[in-house]
């Protein structure tokens, strides 16, 4: 089984083809740990139990 | 009494204006001078509009007496994501230099000069706003002037350290986490974040269209209110913009604090703060015999969806450029760009999603408080080229955590002033948190703590 930092590599890997985004291999220790803390942020908001019902923050009106 | 053309607050030029003492003209002179020599220092500037400047000085000398207008020749200066014409809107990047100079000025710095104020320049920022440090590869640090040594806080770097040295007595900043309340600390002045959508973005670079607001800086509380005052109103340019009459707070900033309802934030705000934080607002809350304490529900969690979207919402703004001019960014911007491409969309649609049963939890306090007093940031400035600081035993990067205690409140676009109190041997700034539409709450607050003394912008020795 592929370790957490290897998963998240080929998924920055996978993700920078899908958005047609250049990355040096250089950047990528800074770019893991960028996402790794965005994803740990997420995870945070993700856990937290809301209704089915509740709208987003922004509302557009037609 | 003459008048103090290098610290006056704008409020006192208008009056020495007003009563002849000062000509417009002598008061632009005096700040491009101030300019001159101090910005070598501080490199709160990125460009000066001298001769505009003292075309529009001449104009309001020309002016027959009376009637004054509300900013009669307060020079001003705004950070360098506002179009100002002829100018080209950087927004602290390398990039932008290729764009076409600003056909307009923004809506805000044309009611400010609809108002008699007076645009000396545009300010050094961190790159494309995406900082607290206020650190900048292509334009050098803006430097704080009660430490040269030490960062000014970001993104309005140049805004702070041109208000906060004296260089001006007015600016214009944006906040979409904090960037407008962690300098304003760090450089000891007053700043306003007001309600989201209450001031246009119109021609303004932009940054995290769901959090973007924009806001003034000035060492008196009433400064704020005039000013705020003046850029107040519909703009159908900015969709975000509030269709709502403007509701002047000048005429109420004297009203001084009696009968209103102020508590502590705390849990998460009381977390983590060095003593210097802990300090500046047991002094505010004192001041204010504010005791009780309210908790903000899920103010963690809150700052965590905030960061997910601007991280993602920011990716979207320059993905065309980062596939480009990746390499024309400064390194530590673009790798946390480049990551928040790569965020799941859904779990920043849950993000929006946590941010509306946040900010309906969150409206219910303002039942029994009328303001919430937190601190602004959670050290006074450090030292430029400092990567770390240690919060709650746990050693963590500077550039996305000076804001922990705004991002929260942002994150529902709560008013807020910030009041700075003059510790040594630097300053610190205290947040009064507001309701919606309640900037008249805050800065009523920040002038009462003022008139006490216990708030106030400290002179630097430059």
């Amino acid at each position: 089984m592929a370790k957490p930092d290897e998963t998240l590599d080929a998924y920055i890997e996978a993700a920078a083809r899908a958005l047609s985004l250049p990355i040096e291999p250089e950047w990528k220790p800074a770019i893991r740990a960028n996402l790794q803390a965005t994803l740990k942020h997420a995870a945070l908001v993700d856990e937290f139990p809301l209704p089915d019902e509740v709208e987003p923050a922004p509302v557009f009106k037609a | 009494m003459a008048l103090d053309h290098d610290w006056a607050p704008a409020w006192r030029i208008v009056s020495a204006i007003e009563r002849g003492e000062a000509s417009a003209l002598a008061v632009v002179e005096a700040a491009l001078t101030r300019i001159e020599r101090l910005n070598p220092k501080v490199n709160a500037f990125t460009a000066v509009v001298a001769e505009r400047a003292r075309a529009k000085a001449k104009a309001i000398d020309a002016r027959k007496p009376g009637g004054a207008a509300p900013l009669a020749g307060v020079p001003f200066a705004v950070k360098n994501l506002f179009d100002v014409k002829g100018l080209v809107t950087v927004a602290g990047s390398k990039i932008n230099r290729d764009h076409v100079p600003a056909a307009k000025d923004s809506p805000l710095i044309e009611r400010l000069e609809a108002a008699g104020a007076i645009l000396v320049g545009a300010l050094n920022m961190s790159e494309y706003a995406y900082d607290f440090t206020g650190e900048n590869i292509h334009y050098g640090p803006a430097r704080n002037p009660h430490d040269l040594t030490r960062m000014t806080g970001g993104s309005s770097s140049g805004s702070v350290a041109a208000v906060g040295g004296g260089l001006v007595p007015l600016s214009l900043g944006s906040d979409t986490n904090g960037s407008i309340r962690v300098p304003a600390s760090h450089c000891g002045i007053f700043g306003l974040k007001p309600t989201y959508g209450r001031l246009s973005r119109a021609r303004s670079f932009p940054f995290v269209t769901s959090l973007d607001h924009v806001g003034p800086f000035a060492r008196s509380a009433r400064d704020l209110a005039l000013a705020y005052d003046a850029m107040q109103g519909r703009d159908p340019e900015d969709p975000v913009c509030a269709d709502r009459d403007a509701e002047p707070v000048t005429p109420l900033v004297e009203r001084g604090a009696d009968g209103l309802r102020i508590a502590i934030a705390g849990g998460y705000f009381q977390k983590g703060a060095f003593p210097e934080a802990k300090e500046a607002l047991a002094r505010v809350a004192a001041a204010l015999a504010a005791k009780r304490e309210v908790e903000i529900p899920e103010s963690g969690r809150a700052r965590s969806a905030a960061y997910v979207i601007t991280a993602s919402e920011g990716a979207a703004l320059h993905l065309e450029r980062l596939r480009r001019r990746a390499r024309d960014f400064d390194p530590a911007v673009r790798d946390r760009l480049i990551a928040g491409a790569m965020v799941p969309a859904s779990l920043v649609v849950k993000a929006q999603k946590f941010r509306r049963w946040y900010r309906a939890e969150v409206l219910k306090l303002f039942d029994g408080v009328d303001a919430i007093l937190a601190p602004a940031s959670p050290c006074t400035a450090p030292k430029i080229g400092q990567q770390t600081f240690v919060i709650d035993g746990v050693e963590m990067p500077l550039r996305p955590n000076l804001g922990l205690y705004t991002q929260p409140i942002s994150f529902i676009g709560l008013p807020v002033a910030v009041a700075p109190v003059p510790l040594a041997p630097l300053p610190i700034g205290v947040q009064i948190i507001a309701a919606p539409w309640r900037e008249d709450v805050a800065l009523r607050i920040a002038h009462t703590l003022e008139e006490m003394g216990v708030a106030s912008a400290p002179r630097p020795v430059l």
